[in-house]
């Protein structure tokens, strides 16, 4: 074998490889996007390939509850003079059918939106990850510029403990900021749902190593010009890590709109705070079970705007990644 | 138009010490450059003198005013940095703008948006954009205002970071390497350039480089510094022709001074490779000098007539055009001595061939161990001291 069919075959691996593992990336989505399409029925018995045939089907809740009772049979005599009562409720039975027979796409998605407030829920989801983003950056900026740019007594040691910080997982401390935040009376606030986030160590790790790599000269001139320390902060730094900040805020909204965990816990019972993730628990445990459909479109439309904004910002995102050397 | 007086300037980092006690007077409208090997301290006194670093010991004043413990921004100077430190995310026109929006607008009126509907902003913002264009006039650069730093090239760069300085009208630019980054021809060329903004504006220039070509071009005086210490200051001539010590005479010069071994007898009298020097040191103690002699002083002569005080080997040929310089290795086969010729006299010579070599006559400089020059007596009548009528074969 000579030296190019060598690297032919090891290409053909690499290859392989990074197609299997796309592949288990990319399934679950491509089931709750094929579910999201799908009637009922082709969801049990897994056949209809993506799209399903989308043939009308019959919404059975709709049905049960217009079911034709005597007084309604009664009333719909004169329609239907000279039948029996079984046949006038056949005749009803099968008016209800088409009145309630939707197309399964439609039949999901409208369901998404009616079976629970999701519109309200987005903007919750809006509501909170843009003020936690907003705060993380008010925060990380200046902390960052002292970590990178202003010389201090235990500077050092400032920075070890954000490091240390990085270490420490969320749920390790859940407990006692639910218990702070209970005692403070927030619970069932915006507010539970933003303050434990609003200071993100790792924003202020990621923009201090970018602001690393802006040359001194440029504060110096700063100053020369006549900027105060905030200023430079605000009308020099910011502008120039945009890009890093821009992979930042994709870190911070995708992490807090999927969240599912810190609502669930400080959000108990209001139905106006939920976030979509808390919406998806909605369609949960109903025991007729026929309502993945609904809920797999609720979870496509959950994900939609992060794959909007993430390809709208794909490629300031990747520079920002370079930039900052994450790679 | 002011001048800047530094006494007793002195600056540690920690424990190093990076600047000894700096006592400098700069005058009025003076081009001053500080020149020095890397590492010697000069962006450090920039930075004192700017006051964006502040001194451990000293003050500086500026004019009549003190300045110590005066924010950078009061202080009244521009400052242009070797990486031109333009703000990236501005066109040149508002980096030009930002200096006198600092200086000149309130709080309100630097506002976005609304600053500008302030009582009095419009009619200062006028003001403030017929200076950026007379600036940019000055500076050739109309053309590129509206452009960001990154569509511009190096050159460019250096004029945009130039105007930033100007618009202000400082009383003393501070220049830390601003043409370091440029390439060689354009670097010659902006040498001119500054040295006739210099003339234009009629303003104090201190200036930073390690380039002595740049230090003795545009200078109306040379400080050189090494180790925290300012060594020499005096014209580029002078710092040249009659440095203070050997540490000058080596530093400044291309290609570097020649440095011979001799002794200094009780008369007076330097003894270098069995040749001794006409003009005596008055009042000597007799010691093993070092005698300094600049390339150009040294030429060559045809074997055959004998003369010439020095005899060696061409180790090495450097050829420059309008120069030769031939690398010598001395009789006493240790020292090398750079002799200067031209294409003609150095014609036909190669590597390995013995040639003579005669010094110019009252050029040669003696400094002591220490390296500190020693100076010769004062010229007498009897005297024959300098060789004007050179007696070159
Ligand atoms: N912030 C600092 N902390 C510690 N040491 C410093 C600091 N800034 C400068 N120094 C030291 O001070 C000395 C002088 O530095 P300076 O920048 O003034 O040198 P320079 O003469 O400008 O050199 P160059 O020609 O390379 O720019 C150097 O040895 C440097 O290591
Ligand atoms: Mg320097």
């Amino acid at each position: 074998m000579n030296m190019s069919s060598y690297h032919y075959l090891g290409e053909t691996w690499k290859h392989a490889i990074l197609i299997v593992g796309s592949i288990v990336v990319i399934l679950p989505f491509y089931i709750m996007l094929s579910y999201s399409l799908k009637s009922p029925g082709e969801i049990e018995r897994n056949e209809g390939g993506f799209f399903g045939s989308q043939e009308m089907m019959i919404d059975e809740r709709c049905a049960k509850l217009r079911e034709p009772d005597q007084a309604a049979i009664d009333s719909a005599r004169q329609r239907f003079t000279g039948l029996s009562d079984s046949e006038i409720y056949k005749a009803l039975k099968a008016e209800i059918d088409t009145e309630c027979s939707v197309r399964p796409i439609i039949f999901n998605y409208t369901k998404a939106f009616s079976e629970a407030p999701l519109l309200r829920y987005l903007m919750n989801g809006v509501i909170v990850t843009v003020s936690i983003f907003v705060v993380q950056v008010i925060v990380a900026l200046p902390c960052a510029y002292a970590l990178s740019k202003l010389r201090f007594r235990g500077r050092e040691f400032v920075f070890g403990m954000v490091l240390f910080c990085l270490l420490i997982p969320v749920h390790a401390i859940a407990l006692p900021l639910y218990i702070m935040l209970a005692k403070l009376g927030l619970t069932n606030t915006y507010a539970a749902l933003v303050i434990p986030w609003t200071i993100s160590v790792f924003g202020i790790f990621l923009m201090r190593q970018f602001f690393m790599t802006v040359p001194d000269d440029l504060i110096d001139a700063a100053r020369m010009d006549g900027l105060g320390e905030f200023s430079i902060v605000w009308n020099v730094m910011l502008p120039t890590a945009i890009p890093a900040l821009l992979a930042f805020a994709i870190f911070s909204v995708v992490a807090h709109w999927n969240d599912y965990f810190w609502p669930r816990i400080v959000v108990t019972g209001n139905r106006d705070l939920f976030t979509p993730p808390l919406g998806l628990r909605e369609f949960k445990g109903d025991a007729d079970g026929s309502f993945f459909g609904p809920m797999m479109a609720t979870a496509t439309i959950i994900v939609t705007p992060l794959i909007v904004a993430f390809l709208l910002a794909q490629r300031k995102f990747i520079e920002g990644i370079t930039l900052t050397g994450m790679k | 138009m002011v001048g800047i007086a530094l006494n007793g300037i002195q600056k540690s980092f920690g424990e190093t010490r990076v600047l000894n006690s700096i006592d400098l007077q700069i005058e009025e409208g003076e081009f001053l450059t500080l020149v020095g090997p890397s590492g010697c301290g000069k962006s450090t006194l920039l930075r004192i003198i700017s006051g964006l670093e502040a001194q451990s010991a000293g003050s500086v004043t500026i004019g009549d005013r003190p300045v110590d413990g005066v924010r950078a921004s009061d202080r009244d100077l521009a400052m242009v940095f070797q990486s031109y430190a333009l703000y990236p995310h501005l066109t040149v026109r508002e980096n030009m703008m930002t200096p006198l929006r600092m200086r000149d607008l309130g709080f309100w009126q630097r506002l976005p948006l609304i600053g500008r509907f302030l009582p009095g902003a419009s009619g200062k913002l006028e003001g403030m954009r017929k200076q950026v264009n007379e600036t940019a006039e000055v500076l050739k650069i109309e053309a590129l205002l509206e452009r960001k730093p990154g569509q511009l090239s190096g050159g460019q760069r250096q004029r945009a970071a130039l105007g930033r300085a100007m618009v202000r009208r400082p009383v003393a630019f501070l220049m830390d390497e601003p043409l370091s980054n440029l390439d060689a021809a354009l670097r010659v060329h902006m040498r001119a350039e500054l040295t006739e903004l210099h003339r234009r504006l009629n303003t104090t220039f201190i200036y930073v480089t390690h380039d002595q070509a740049e230090a003795l071009t545009m200078s109306t005086r040379v400080a050189v510094m090494m180790d925290g210490d300012i060594l020499q200051l005096d014209t580029p001539t002078n710092v040249y022709s009659d440095p203070a010590n050997l540490r000058v005479a080596s530093f400044v010069g291309s290609p570097k001074i020649n440095v011979l071994d001799g002794r200094l007898d009780r008369d007076g009298v330097v003894t270098v490779m069995n040749h001794r020097l006409q003009r005596r040191v008055p009042g000597a103690t007799p010691q093993a000098v070092k005698v300094g002699l600049r390339p150009e002083h040294l030429r060559l002569v045809p074997e055959i007539s004998g003369l010439g005080e020095y005899v060696g080997t061409v180790r090495h040929l450097e050829h420059l055009g309008s120069d030769v310089y031939l690398h010598v290795v001395l009789s006493d086969g240790t020292t090398t001595a750079i002799v200067r010729s031209d294409p003609d006299h150095a014609m036909g010579i190669g590597h390995g061939d013995t040639v003579r070599i005669a010094e110019t006559r009252g050029a040669a400089m003696i400094f002591d161990a220490a390296g500190d020059r020693l100076p010769f007596e004062p010229v007498s009548e009897s005297a024959p001291v300098s060789s004007k009528t050179q007696e070159v074969a």
